[in-house]
């Protein structure tokens, strides 16, 4: 029997937990790092790959100045409303009366504002070029979100742009559900609020434009 | 080279190129901002690359990444701005990389003040961020001096991949002075192809370089940190500097200082002997790795009755004189902390009041 599924040749063997790349940063800091290797080195394939307490909380600073510049790496934006590696904290990004560890009884929107749509936010500055938001939920979306990543890096390599793909994603451990209860309170609960779509995409809009 | 008169920031800025670093990240800030300013103008001349990050924090880690590609690199700032730094001077740290930071002091804690100062001895030769790490800390005495030490700095920083800190006081960086600067530029970047990651398709290699800082097993992490304490041991043993003045003598007081605040010491140990006072002085060239066995021997002299720690801060060296000494003499202090830089009669006043008993 054939082989149907191959591992692609940029994944190693070696036993990753959390940095799948050659480099880590602090929390929040990745795009700060990215930066400074993008801009010694802009030869190099560079992205950041950040959850939402990472690049909506902490981060938040070096996301939104690193889009602003225009600097030529991309953002994986991994959005599951929670903190998931430091055990299921509020984020940003935690929805309206959803409970996790730090907000027992709900999100209070009244006392901690509404949830931060990443991709809108940074999709109102001028200079950032390929802004998307896909998510991994069902089959059908995860084509869509591949291809939403491989345009980034495309862009990257043609060295167009700043590109940020934001997926909204599940935390079944964190959510204390199963995971096809996850996908269903994501789809419900997530989706109308994170919008998914193409919130820019200046490259392809020159390219319009040209012809 | 002919001599030029230079602000000492600009020198700073100006002695880095030279040096081979065509990278800088900076933020401005009181009173360093005058070597971005000078590096936005001179960077794109010789093809470097200078960019202005939106906070401190964020220029600690395009640092980081620039140097983990084997780049050299490095940052000036001041007080606060170094605070802001600490958390990725941690990570550089403990990933080896050789940025060169340059603090050029103001007075603190907090906002504190934008006058001369020597406040972040503590931070700078003690820690300032998480962890067991060690920077090479180098003091300057004159804008000719922070020139010859930034020289250094990439030198040894490669050597080591380790950070290394320029430690000025704000006077350092503001006065002008003439500085020649050196002919012979610093040493070629080292070989960096074995853990820098430059890429697989440009290092065609098969190995994976991973510059990481993170090391869930207790085993590996304490392993880590034995080899980085290794790395600090071999620096004390082979990079302290310091120079002397007034040593031959019978001295009675073993002054150690530092910075501008050495050049005042100078002063006042040249007026004492001409009240037929003899004291000596220690300047410490490097504050990590510290001339211990320098100000030890200093004192051993039968006629010394003390060692005297002057500094513009409240006295942060002094536990490390005292580590030196091991009880020999007792250690004293003086300085001023607000900015003002104490006067050669001040400080002569002082070493006398201390002599006679008198404090």
């Amino acid at each position: 029997m054939g082989k149907t599924f191959l591992k692609p040749n940029s994944l190693s063997d070696n036993h990753t937990h959390y940095c799948p790349g050659c480099k880590e940063a602090a929390h929040g800091r990745a795009p700060a790092m990215a930066t400074g290797i993008k801009r010694v080195r802009p030869d190099l394939n560079v992205f950041t790959y950040q959850g939402d307490g990472d690049l909506a909380s902490i981060g938040m600073s070096e996301i939104i100045h690193s889009a602003n510049r225009g600097e030529k790496f991309t953002t994986i934006f991994v959005n599951n409303a929670v903190y998931g590696m430091t055990g299921g904290q509020m984020a940003p990004t935690t929805m309206p009366n959803q409970k996790t560890t730090t907000s027992p009884f709900g999100r209070d929107v009244k006392d901690v504002g509404m949830p931060i749509k990443m991709a809108n936010l940074l999709a109102a500055l001028q200079t950032p070029g390929y802004i998307e938001r896909t998510t991994v939920l069902k089959p059908k979306y995860i084509v869509k979100a591949k291809k939403a990543i491989k345009k980034a890096f495309i862009y990257q390599m043609e060295k167009k742009c700043f590109s940020f793909v934001e997926v909204v994603s599940t935390c079944p451990t964190n959510w204390g559900m199963t995971p096809q209860d996850s996908i269903k309170w994501a789809e419900d609960t997530l989706l109308p609020y994170y919008e998914l779509g193409v919130f820019k995409d200046t490259p392809k809009m020159e390219e319009k434009n040209a012809k | 080279m002919a001599k030029v008169l230079m602000k000492g920031n600009e020198a700073i800025g100006e002695a880095a190129i030279r040096a081979g670093c065509l990278n800088y990240f900076a933020y401005p800030i009181t009173p360093q901002s005058e070597v971005a300013e000078y590096l936005a103008k001179r960077m794109p001349e010789v093809g470097g690359m200078f960019l202005q990050g939106e906070s401190e924090v964020a220029v600690g880690y395009m640092l980081f990444g620039a140097s983990a590609c084997g780049e050299r690199v490095f940052t000036t700032s001041s007080s606060p701005g170094i605070s802001l730094m600490s958390e990725a001077i941690s990570y550089i740290a403990a990933a080896q990389c050789p940025v060169v930071f340059v603090n050029i002091m103001r007075g603190g804690p907090g906002l504190g003040g934008i006058l001369p100062s020597q406040a972040d001895y503590s931070q700078s030769v003690k820690g300032g961020g998480h962890g067991d790490y060690k920077l090479l800390v180098m003091a300057p005495a004159s804008v000719q001096e922070a020139v010859e030490m930034v020289t250094e700095a990439f030198v040894l920083a490669e050597k080591y991949r380790n950070p290394v800190m320029i430690l000025g006081d704000g006077l350092i960086g503001q006065m002008m002075e003439p500085v020649e600067f050196p002919e012979k530029v610093a040493a070629k970047p080292s070989d960096k192809s074995e853990w820098a990651t430059t890429g697989m398709d440009t290092r065609k290699s098969d190995k994976r370089n991973l510059v990481k800082t993170l090391f869930l097993d207790p085993e590996e992490l304490n392993r880590h940190n034995l080899m980085l304490k290794e790395k600090y041991k071999k620096m004390e043993a082979e990079e302290v500097r310091y120079s002397t003045y007034n040593t031959d003598g019978d001295y009675k007081a073993v002054i150690a200082s530092y910075g501008t605040m050495s050049r005042v010491c100078k002063t006042a140990i040249d007026m004492l002997k001409k009240e037929g006072i003899e004291v000596c002085m220690i300047r410490p060239q490097t504050l990590f790795p510290f001339p211990e066995v320098a100000i030890r021997k200093a004192v051993e002299k039968k006629s010394c009755k003390l060692a005297i720690s002057i500094e513009m801060n409240m006295g942060q060296m002094v536990e490390d004189i005292q580590r030196s000494v091991s009880g020999i003499v007792p250690v004293k202090w003086y300085g001023k902390c607000g900015g003002e830089i104490p006067t050669p009669e001040e400080t002569a006043e002082a070493v006398k009041k201390y002599l006679n008993n008198e404090e």
